[in-house]
């Protein structure tokens, strides 16, 4: 680490989409904060600031992983904020978003002093976190909302609990937008899903998995617009997997709706043909679907209707996948590889690069409302460089979250981060 | 596809599921599922079942085939016929049997089921007939337990009930002969929930039967069930219309709870089996059921207990097959050694 505590980033290729900049630049960083992005900033302007030579690399704003579960919390044993966001910081996530189903729930403010100073003690990364939308996240009764807002949640959500009164979610939905919180659905019909751990179709029929229609996901969708609609909420519905869904937040967009998207990195790449050895480590929920969906979800990131992916982090002990599939914990460690893939989306002509950095950085910190995810001069310094021709291959080793849980070990990658810059300091 | 070359690297992906049967000369190492196995795996199998029912007609109904071998059998579900049969079939073979009630197990206490199988992997077990209410329990066990060890599925949550299938396939070509490509065959009833329903079709496609077809109200089918090579029917007359072999399928009483029927009484008048609904059959069609029977619910009593039916030759015949797979697969491993996990 510099002493000087400057930094000077030599001729990265800058790629900051929130600044439509797409260029070989020069960025000096100085006490945590980007002073200067230029063709060439001269040596004697540096003065002692430790020099990173990115000619060759890839310079972009740190990611922010929408969502992302520490664990801690109440499952230390699964993963802490420590060894989570070390794990982020290594793999070019400067910024992670938790989710409010915590152990106890971030549901008062006191949990969220709590986690503000474990955090303070403990975290490598950046973390902000949403509160919930409901009291225990029981979908009952509404949460004290301006109090979480007020200890510094960014917005409110259900987690992955779903909402089964359409008066209480309406009730909520008016309440967080009277305090001008975005509300973040993953949007989920128990009574559809009945205990399922597969998409209902073909490969769930053969392996006897009970299934879990897209109609689980796309009714709640429906119902959810209609409400946003009436109401005027700014509503994030997170974590899609169906194409169904998709048409649904398209038309929402086209009318005018605040509705923003995203989507979950593995639900771009595996599909429900991946369940076929019963490999738990594709249990994810909601669950793969099946190609056309895939393709669709891809479409809709570069069509725009989709504005962020996320890693969907679900650190697990290696216990919690040693069960017939069905009983095992559904979610994968994704971390690690969140960045690799959304590149190779790039690599397989998919996406732009600016979208693709895009919905790793700017469209995620619109989406919270932070000032992050941009390269402007007077802005806090994160950022993660990229060399984006070096082999590697996923390897439990080199897994750095406490989880190796995940469904790409053996995969390979053509890109990878080399250094990560939070706050101005050189982590990697 | 994406990567396919990294894909070829991990164990896991691109695996399908039933690979782990055979092992590396193809020969039957665990009996998980009929998927993934070939006609002439299948003809073996019943070929082999052929000749031990001879076995058991017998007075002296015992093989020396599997004379020092432990095979335990481990229910986490409820069984009377299957379990029977699986240690009847043991001991005809001369093996030791061991049976693990589960209500009484560790299994309660919260002994994970990968525990449970190392600790009786200790004990020197040789094969696990293992039945699990969870899809893939038997995949599951067969990838954890030591390489010299065989697994039987004796029925997995939805998925699978091979040897169920094959007992049944035994009784058709019994009654049918060898040739399935002439016959039509419908299996009527609860195939949502039907690990047996499932095992039957791959089986019967496998054996290239000439049109099979699955039969109830939409409640009780899969999603994309005709992908697995039927024909749907929503109608038990049209579905069993002309059918060589009419396979009914036992309804759980809780499936009126969940609301997937109106009553048990418009279940029997739309898909009961009785005497006049089975007119719409050939006149020498077979009724099987893979028991047990609900009577009035599924099936009028006088057609279980009638001409027609062929449900105690299931029965028999299921003791056979287990043999027949019992001594394929500890006769292949047999010879195989390999290091305890």
């Amino acid at each position: 680490m510099s002493l000087s505590n400057a930094l000077i980033i030599k001729q990265g290729r800058v790629i900051d989409p929130a600044n439509e900049l797409d260029a070989v630049k020069d960025i000096y960083i100085k006490n945590g904060h980007i002073i200067a992005i230029d063709d060439h900033i001269s040596a004697d302007k540096a003065g002692d600031a430790q020099q990173i030579d990115a000619s060759g690399l890839i310079v972009i704003p740190g990611v922010i992983d929408l969502c992302a579960r520490m664990r801690e919390p109440g499952l230390e044993h699964k993963a802490t904020i420590k060894s989570e966001t070390i794990a982020a910081s290594k793999a070019g996530i400067t910024t992670l978003c938790c989710p409010p189903d915590t152990d106890p729930v971030i549901d008062e403010s006191a949990v969220v002093d709590l986690i503000n100073q474990r955090v303070k003690d403990a975290a490598h990364s950046h973390i902000v976190c949403l509160g919930a939308l409901t009291s225990g996240l029981k979908g009952e009764h509404l949460s004290e909302m301006a109090a979480l807002k007020n200890a510094g949640c960014v917005g409110v959500s259900n987690a992955s609990m779903p909402i089964t009164n359409t008066l209480v979610l309406r009730r909520a939905l008016e309440y967080a937008s009277s305090h001008d919180l975005t509300v973040f659905l993953q949007p989920n019909d128990p009574h559809l899903s009945d205990h399922g751990c597969a998409h209902d179709g073909a490969v769930a029929t053969r392996l006897g998995l009970p299934g879990i229609p897209s109609a689980a996901e796309s009714t709640i969708i429906a119902r959810d617009l209609e409400l946003i609609a009436e109401i005027g909420a700014r509503v994030h519905f997170g974590r899609l997997s169906s194409a169904r869904s998709i048409r649904l937040i398209e038309q929402a967009q086209q009318q005018g709706l605040q509705v923003t998207a995203d989507v979950a990195v593995h639900q771009l790449f595996l599909t429900e043909m991946d369940l076929s050895s019963y490999n738990s480590h594709c249990h994810v929920l909601p669950p793969l679907r099946e190609l056309r969906d895939r393709d669709t979800l891809r479409q809709a990131i570069a069509d725009g209707f989709i504005q962020a992916i996320c890693s969907d982090h679900q650190p697990h002990e290696e216990d919690a996948k040693l069960h017939p599939f069905p009983a095992t914990e559904p979610g994968i460690s994704g971390l690690e590889t969140l960045l690799p893939l959304t590149l190779k989306l790039v690599t397989e002509g998919v996406l732009s690069w600016s979208q693709a950095i895009a919905s790793l950085t700017s469209a995620p910190a619109r989406i919270l409302g932070i000032d992050k995810g941009h390269l402007s001069t007077g802005a806090v310094a994160d950022l993660a460089i990229i060399d984006p021709d070096k082999d590697w291959t996923l390897e439990t080793a080199n897994i750095n979250s406490l989880a190796k849980n995940t469904p790409f070990l053996g995969w390979n990658f053509e890109h990878q981060v080399k250094h990560t810059i939070i706050s101005g300091r050189l982590i990697k | 596809m994406v990567n396919k070359n990294a894909r070829a690297t991990n164990p896991l992906l691109g695996q399908d599921h039933w690979n782990i049967q055979l092992d590396k000369n193809g020969r039957l190492k665990h009996f998980l599922t009929i998927e993934g196995l070939g006609s002439d795996i299948l003809n073996e199998i019943l070929d082999t079942a052929e000749n031990f029912t001879s076995v058991n007609k017998r007075v002296v109904k015992k093989v020396p085939l599997l004379r020092g071998k432990t095979i335990t059998n481990l229910f986490f579900e409820a069984s009377t016929r299957t379990r029977t049969t699986f240690e009847l079939a043991a001991k005809r073979l001369s093996a030791d049997v061991l049976n693990i009630n589960i209500s009484t197990s560790a299994a309660t206490k919260g002994e994970s089921l990968l525990d449970t199988l190392y600790n009786l992997q200790a004990m020197q077990t040789d094969m696990f007939v293992i039945r699990h209410q969870d899809s893939g329990a038997a995949h599951f066990a067969a990838r954890h337990v030591a390489p010299y060890i065989s697994v039987l599925n004796a029925g997995d949550g939805r998925h699978a009930h091979p040897t169920q299938a094959m007992l049944d396939m035994l009784t058709i070509r019994q009654k049918k002969g060898h040739d399935f490509s002439a016959l039509r065959v419908a299996i009527v009833g609860d195939i949502l929930h039907s690990r047996v329903a499932r095992s039957q079709i791959h089986a019967l496609n496998t054996l290239n039967t000439g049109e099979i077809r699955v039969v109830a109200p939409r409640t009780l089918l899969p999603a994309d069930i005709e992908k697995l090579g039927v024909k749907v029917h929503y109608s038990l007359q049209q579905g069993i219309q002309d059918a060589d072999v009419v396979i009914m399928l036992r309804l759980q009483k809780e499936r009126m709870q969940g609301a997937m029927l109106p009553s048990e009484l418009e279940y029997y008048q739309q898909y009961g089996l009785s005497r006049e609904t089975l007119k719409y059959a050939k006149p020498d069609a077979i009724v099987m059921h893979p028991g047990p029977i609900n009577r009035g619910v599924e099936i009028e009593s006088s057609v279980a207990d009638g001409p027609q039916s062929v449900i105690l030759d299931q029965v028999s015949n299921g003791i056979a097959v287990r043999m027949a797979v019992m001594s394929m697969t500890l006769g292949t491993s047999a010879q195989q050694t390999g290091e305890d996990k």
